[in-house]
């Protein structure tokens, strides 16, 4: 069965657990374990916070996340129009943080990454940074 | 995001309960706080993480800060009652390293 989404939602932090329920939501269709879609509803929440935190250093911009089942596999694509990210390498390193003094743990690329199957990072410094993951969910049981 | 705490033997134990994320994360910081300043006479700190229904690395961030603030006090802390999902955030952030499994 293939579906696909679209949100588009202020960069505030209320409207995370808002977009980690619309995924949820959204993928339940296909049935995911309660593992997958944990792993789902974190790497949204990380692609989401670096989006609120680090693209519009918290002042109020768009985010866009789209959504698309394709067979077993789904497609997040989380996009801003933020500051974006000067040095991808340096960003997807483990502990790699710009904001220490604020206790961010630098962890958030890594976390997606392991979360998901494949995670790709396109951005442009003052035009905003795309997310692009795909996860294949597992047969249903 | 709710947090709870007892104080006993020396061993101050703090429940947190809820969503532990980047909108809920300021509020706890300043709560979490507040708590351990008011018990630095504690031997040790319990972070009881079984009534969280969400974490993210912003959580991990908090803790590390936790517990950051309460080495310069000598003050070990640890984390109990991760749920599967926490752990795996836990696990990957090497958490366990620095304030064991309890």
């Amino acid at each position: 069965m293939n579906n696909k989404m679209k949100l588009v939602f202020s960069s505030k932090s209320e409207n995370e657990s808002f977009a980690r329920n619309v995924i949820s939501c959204f993928v339940l269709s296909l049935n995911p374990s309660l593992a997958e879609l944990s792993e789902i509803k974190t790497a949204v929440s990380e692609a989401v916070t670096n989006a609120i935190v680090h693209a519009y250093n918290h002042d109020i911009g768009e985010i866009v996340m789209e959504a698309e089942i394709i067979d077993r596999t789904l497609h997040i694509n989380i996009f801003d129009s933020g500051k974006g990210i000067e040095n991808i390498d340096k960003a997807l390193q483990p502990f790699y943080t710009t904001n220490a003094e604020e206790e961010r743990s630098g962890m958030g690329f890594t976390i997606m990454q392991s979360f998901m199957d494949k995670v790709v990072v396109e951005s442009n410094v003052g035009l905003g940074t795309k997310v692009y993951m795909t996860k294949l969910l597992k047969q249903d049981a | 995001m709710e947090i709870k705490y007892k104080n006993s033997n020396l061993s101050l134990t703090i429940y947190v309960y809820g969503e532990l994320d980047e909108c809920s994360a300021s509020n706890a910081k300043n709560i979490l706080d507040k708590l351990l300043f008011d018990n630095l006479t504690a031997k040790k700190v319990i972070f009881d993480l079984s009534g969280l229904s969400f974490m993210d690395s912003t959580g991990i961030g908090l803790l590390i800060g936790r517990y950051k603030k309460l080495k310069q006090f000598n003050i070990p802390s640890y984390i109990t009652g991760a749920s599967v999902a926490t752990e795996k955030v836990i696990e990957l952030a090497g958490l366990y390293n620095i304030m064991p499994k309890f």
